[in-house]
């Protein structure tokens, strides 16, 4: 696995390819804001940031979706309005899970009613380590049956999971359950989207679409904090899972830092120039 | 320099140097807020050095035990690098050590001697990083169906008293075959020879051990030796000098978490033996079965 | 935007990454490098070198004949007595320091010569290739002065003159795999590179001079067939050490029959790369990847023989096409590619030859789409399926990227199949069964065995074969014993 991946990272991505690709990873980027301090004014300048990710430049995509609390949703619909950037909500007592079925289903329908498109949940880490995969299972069955049309993230938490096999496990365990997306983590904790955990969850979904012809899509998120990560994530979906799932329907990075990262590297490549924060807006 | 600040260069003024040890990676003054004076043979003053207290000792192990598991994980080659490297720093500076060799009073024939021979005892022990497993380990043709191979791990974090004779070897012929064998270790140099440990602080500084590995303390005997014997997160002691009467007191206290104790020659044969690497490793001993 | 969202990425690709050649200079011809000095041949004659990428002839090259030869072994014999054997161990381990720290200074310059001369990728040459040669001089230089430790029991000296003759496909790491061991051990040496790729071993002797090695501790002689000939002929040689095909390699122990000259080969190898059906089977299709496409299949060790069990060839099988898919065949210099050039006509040559025998024996053959440059020598990853045990694709080593597929039902049928040669270098085994690694391992005749792994090389791991692949070890404690004389 450790192989594998370093071969991977080994790819040297250049010029015309390399800002293809930088463009590429901005149109997939899910910019998120999720803290207990979390305002409407905040989010309101994230969605600004979203649309608007830097004055200097005409060619950049707009990144492909905005992710906050259930409570933020409202405001990020309208801050949003007329632009196609989706709003996703976590849910289901995100981060920690630890609360009854029937409050994540509540919690999950008022993201959707809400105007959520797209739910990012979280499996419950003590029923899956505990063996009771069944109710894993059960408990993304129905959330899922909740989002109604909203699309359905399963967020692992791989950082808890311990074991490379433990993550196959739960990316098979949410991909049978009904998960549009599996998602590596909720960002909140250390070790989040490592390599080795990316390409073991690549590599579910490469088997599953071998058996049962479904494309399910993939979101590593926390800790993706520069170009060159997000291109390494590129050069992977490319290799173990295809070009088809190079576009923000199948993949998508959980990240707030990385755009402006990206922006600088796609500035030095038009410059050749190395750039400073100081030149990016923040927010 | 002399006591009363008066340089006999004159016009310009020399910035002088402090002694500091070298402790988690940081050269810090010791924080009782003592020192030492030291003096040439002749009774000319040199400086001053720190005089380590339990405290100091205490929060030297705290960070040796930090930096033990990384250093445990390092691979052969790694370790033979650094040391490699430690042998190229002193290397550099070894016109610089010789000086300093001779102001606490070796005659310039034997501070040579000593500079190159623990430049030489560097490269020795670098060599023999990537093989005294191959050495010291072994498979063992067990009669039940088993895999059964044993090898070598470092004991953790080794505590060594420096002998005065030889005041740049002493030291290294202890650190060497020490952190070789992958323990992290605190030393104690005294006397004039602290000023000579300070200054190979600076060289392993220098050298990509990674801080902690190495810590440097100076001080009286009488003061720490006790502590290091009795101290409960310490696996090993290596001691060189010092007299009976001390002896028989460190080992009693070693007893209380069943430290391992080694004393070591003054006399300063047999520098190269990686039967001192033995000393601090412990044997693990692994089974698997065969079978289909 | 005007593409959709669906087809964004389609497209994307990896454009050149090609790495830099010009921060160093190569000369245009070398000669020969005797008693510490380059020198021309006697003959002055000199041959060409080329890149095997594009064909373009990079410099000329000393042919040597058998006086070179003879002068060489001369200079290495005086090395020997008046200045090598006298020098105490620990000196001898200070030149070999420097050496090895000259070949981390000068890594990129070897590793960009490596690619040009031989045809692998420079991933390889820079990431492998290289820093191996160094921890190969590292780890012996530690040697020099410790020996007695190596042969508890006995009095340890070296053996006099070495003659070693190196193939073209780790040029410099076959340099460090003979000459460290044997300077470490206290002898002089005379080398003969591969005629395809002299010119890492030539700037290895400058090297030699930067580090101030002493005047015919080391030399070279490059050259053909014939130069090596001359050299294993030459009645000054204490020792010979080939690495080479099993057929050369006959022929030499043959040549030395009547003389006490000592002989280590390092031969061919067909090795069997078994997978259970309890193996994680991502990892072990990159195993095989490794075991046989990287560095263009030209391995003595390569894993060329795939043992699969039957209940998940189809698995196996169907995730090796896509992961090979995956796999660039370019310019060796572009940092992307995977898979060089091959490293000769002639071998390319023979390597097509076999894929036409395979076909013909009445084998299936797969091959990647992928694109080839047109100048150069070049072969797409290939496997073969419907393959038997008696088909000369599975008895005899193309060494090239191509792979021989056969299923296996129970692990006895495995092993059976896996020593059914005449060959035993090495061998592979995939499995997530603690108990199985061990009973296999153990079951394989062969001198090095990967589990879960493969194509994993050290300097403190022996590495050498059983039956016609050879006889002796490289590396390790083991390694040392064909340089030294014990009494």
């Amino acid at each position: 696995m450790r192989e594998r991946v370093a071969r991977l990272a080994t790819r040297s991505i250049k010029k015309s390819s390399k800002v293809e690709g930088l463009k590429l990873a901005l149109s997939m980027v899910d910019l998120t804001t999720l803290e207990g301090a979390d305002t409407p004014g905040r989010v309101r300048q994230l969605c600004t940031k979203a649309v608007h990710l830097h004055s200097g430049r005409k060619d950049l995509p707009m990144v492909a979706a905005v992710c906050v609390y259930p409570t933020m949703v409202r405001v990020a619909r309208e801050a949003l309005k007329g632009t196609p950037i989706k709003v996703a909500a976590v849910a289901t007592a995100f981060p920690s899970g630890m609360n009854p079925l029937a409050v994540k289903l509540e919690d999950t329908r008022y993201a959707v009613a809400e105007g959520a498109h797209e739910i990012d949940m979280v499996i419950s880490r003590g029923d899956f380590l505990r063996g009771d995969y069944v109710r894993v299972a059960d408990e993304i069955a129905e959330v899922k049956k909740a989002c109604g049309e909203a699309h359905l993230k399963v967020i692992l938490e791989t950082g808890e999971l311990g074991t490379l096999d433990r993550v196959r496990l739960a990316s098979d365990i949410a991909m049978e359950a009904g998960a549009d997306f599996i998602k590596t983590s909720t960002g909140k904790i250390q070790p989040a989207a490592t390599p080795e955990v990316v390409l073991v969850m690549l590599q579910a979904i490469s088997d599953f679409y071998r058996k049962t012809g479904k494309k399910i899509g993939m979101k590593p998120a926390g800790g993706i904090a520069n170009a060159k990560a997000a291109l390494n994530l590129l050069v992977m979906v490319r290799e173990v899972l295809g070009p088809d799932w190079l576009n923000p329907d199948l993949f998508r990075i959980g990240a707030s830092k990385l755009p402006n990262d990206i922006l600088m590297q796609l500035e030095k490549e038009r410059t050749g120039v190395y750039q400073g924060g100081d030149y990016f807006s923040n927010d | 320099m002399s006591r009363n600040g008066t340089s006999g260069n004159h016009g310009r003024l020399d910035v002088r140097k402090t002694y500091k040890m070298l402790i988690g990676g940081s050269f810090v003054r010791s924080e009782s807020g003592r020192a030492l004076d030291v003096e040439a043979p002749g009774g000319k003053w040199l400086g001053h050095v720190c005089r380590a207290s339990r405290k100091d000792f205490r929060n030297a192990v705290v960070l040796a035990r930090k930096a033990a598991s990384g250093w445990a994980g390092a691979t052969a080659y790694l370790k033979g690098q650094i040391l490699y490297r430690a042998a190229e720093m002193l290397e550099g500076r070894a016109s610089g050590f010789r000086e300093v060799l001779q102001s606490i009073g070796l005659s310039s024939g034997a501070a040579k001697a000593e500079v190159s021979q623990a430049i030489d005892l560097l490269v020795y022990y670098a060599g023999w990083s990537d093989k005294y497993l191959q050495v010291f380990g072994a498979v063992n043709p067990v009669a039940t169906p088993h895999f059964n191979f044993s090898v070598t791990e470092p004991m953790g974090v080794v505590a060594y008293v420096a002998g005065e004779k030889r005041p740049l070897l002493d030291l290294v012929s202890g650190i060497a075959p020490i952190v070789v064998g992958g323990n992290a270790v605190i030393t104690l140099s005294t006397g004039r020879a602290a000023v000579a440990a300070m200054e190979l602080g600076e060289v392993l500084e220098t050298s990509d051990f990674p801080p902690g590995v190495i810590n440097l303390l100076c001080g009286l005997r009488e003061e720490l030796v006790g502590q290091m014997s009795s101290h409960m997160d310490v696996n090993a002691l290596v001691v060189q000098g010092g007299d009976e009467k001390e002896h028989t007191a460190s080992r009693e206290a070693c007893s209380l978490n069943l430290k391992r104790y080694f004393l070591r020659d003054t006399a300063g044969q047999g520098d190269e033996d990686p039967y001192r690497i033995l000393d601090t490793v412990e044997i693990k001993t692994t089974w698997h079965p065969v079978g289909g | 935007m005007t593409k959709t969202s669906t087809t964004i990425g389609a497209d994307w690709g990896y454009a050149p990454a090609p790495e830099s050649a010009d921060h160093f200079q190569l000369k245009d011809h070398y000669g020969l490098f005797i008693g510490g000095k380059f020198v021309p041949a006697v003959s002055g004659k000199r041959f060409k070198t080329i890149n095997p990428a594009n064909e373009k002839v990079i410099a000329e090259v000393a042919d040597g004949g058998e006086k070179d030869v003879d002068k060489a072994v001369k200079a290495a014999r005086t090395a020997f007595d008046k200045v090598w054997r006298k020098m105490s161990g620990r000196e001898r381990g200070k030149y070999l320091y420097r050496i090895a720290r000259i070949i981390q200074e000068r890594a990129r310059e070897l590793a960009v010569v490596e690619s040009m001369d031989g045809g692998k990728p420079i991933r390889e040459s820079r990431d492998v290739d290289i820093p191996l040669a160094a921890a190969h001089f590292f780890y012996h230089a530690g040697w020099a002065d410790k020996l007695g430790y190596a042969f508890p029991g006995k009095s340890v000296s070296p053996i006099g003159v070495a003659g070693q003759i190196i193939p073209w496909n780790f040029p410099l790491l076959m340099v460090a795999w003979k000459v460290a061991p044997a300077l470490a051990c206290g002898n002089t040496v005379v080398l003969k590179p591969a005629e395809t790729t002299p010119l890492t071993a030539l700037l290895f002797a400058e090297i030699c001079q930067e580090a101030g090695l002493p005047e015919g501790v080391f030399n070279l002689v490059t050259g053909a067939g014939a130069t090596g000939a001359a050299l294993v002929n030459h009645p000054g040689l204490d020792k010979v050490a080939f690495t080479g095909s099993t057929e050369v390699g006959k022929a030499i122990q043959r040549s030395l029959a009547g003389r006490g000259t000592k002989l280590t080969l390092e031969l061919g190898g067909k090795a069997a790369h078994i997978i259970f059906e309890d193996a994680t089977i991502d990892q072990a299709v990159e195993g095989i990847i490794n075991g046989i496409y990287f560095n263009q299949g030209h391995v003595c060790c390569a894993g060329s023989r795939l043992l699969v069990q039957e209940s998940v060839e189809e698995e196996v099988v169907t995730k090796l096409k896509a992961r090979m898919e995956s796999l660039i065949v370019g310019d060796p210099l572009d940092k992307n590619t995977d898979i060089g050039a091959i490293n000769s006509k002639a071998q390319c040559d023979r390597i097509r030859d076999y894929l036409k025998i395979g076909e013909e024996e009445g084998a299936e053959l797969f091959q990647t789409q992928c694109s080839v440059p047109e100048k150069g020598y070049w072969i797409r990853p290939s496997f073969f399926t419907k393959v038997a045990q008696s088909h000369r694709i599975v008895q005899e080593e193309i060494f090239g990227p191509v792979l021989a597929i056969q299923t296996f039902r129970t692990l006895n049928e495995a092993l059976e199949k896996a020593n059914n040669t005449p060959y035993g270098l090495s061998g592979g085994v995939w499995t997530d069964k603690g108990a199985k690694i061990f009973k296999v391992t153990r079951g394989i005749r062969a001198g090095v065995i990967w589990a879960n792994t493969f194509n994993k090389f050290d300097p403190t791991s022996p590495f050498g074969g059983y039956k016609e692949s050879g006889y002796g070890r490289e590396g390790g404690r083991h390694g040392l014993r064909p340089y030294v004389e014990l009494s």
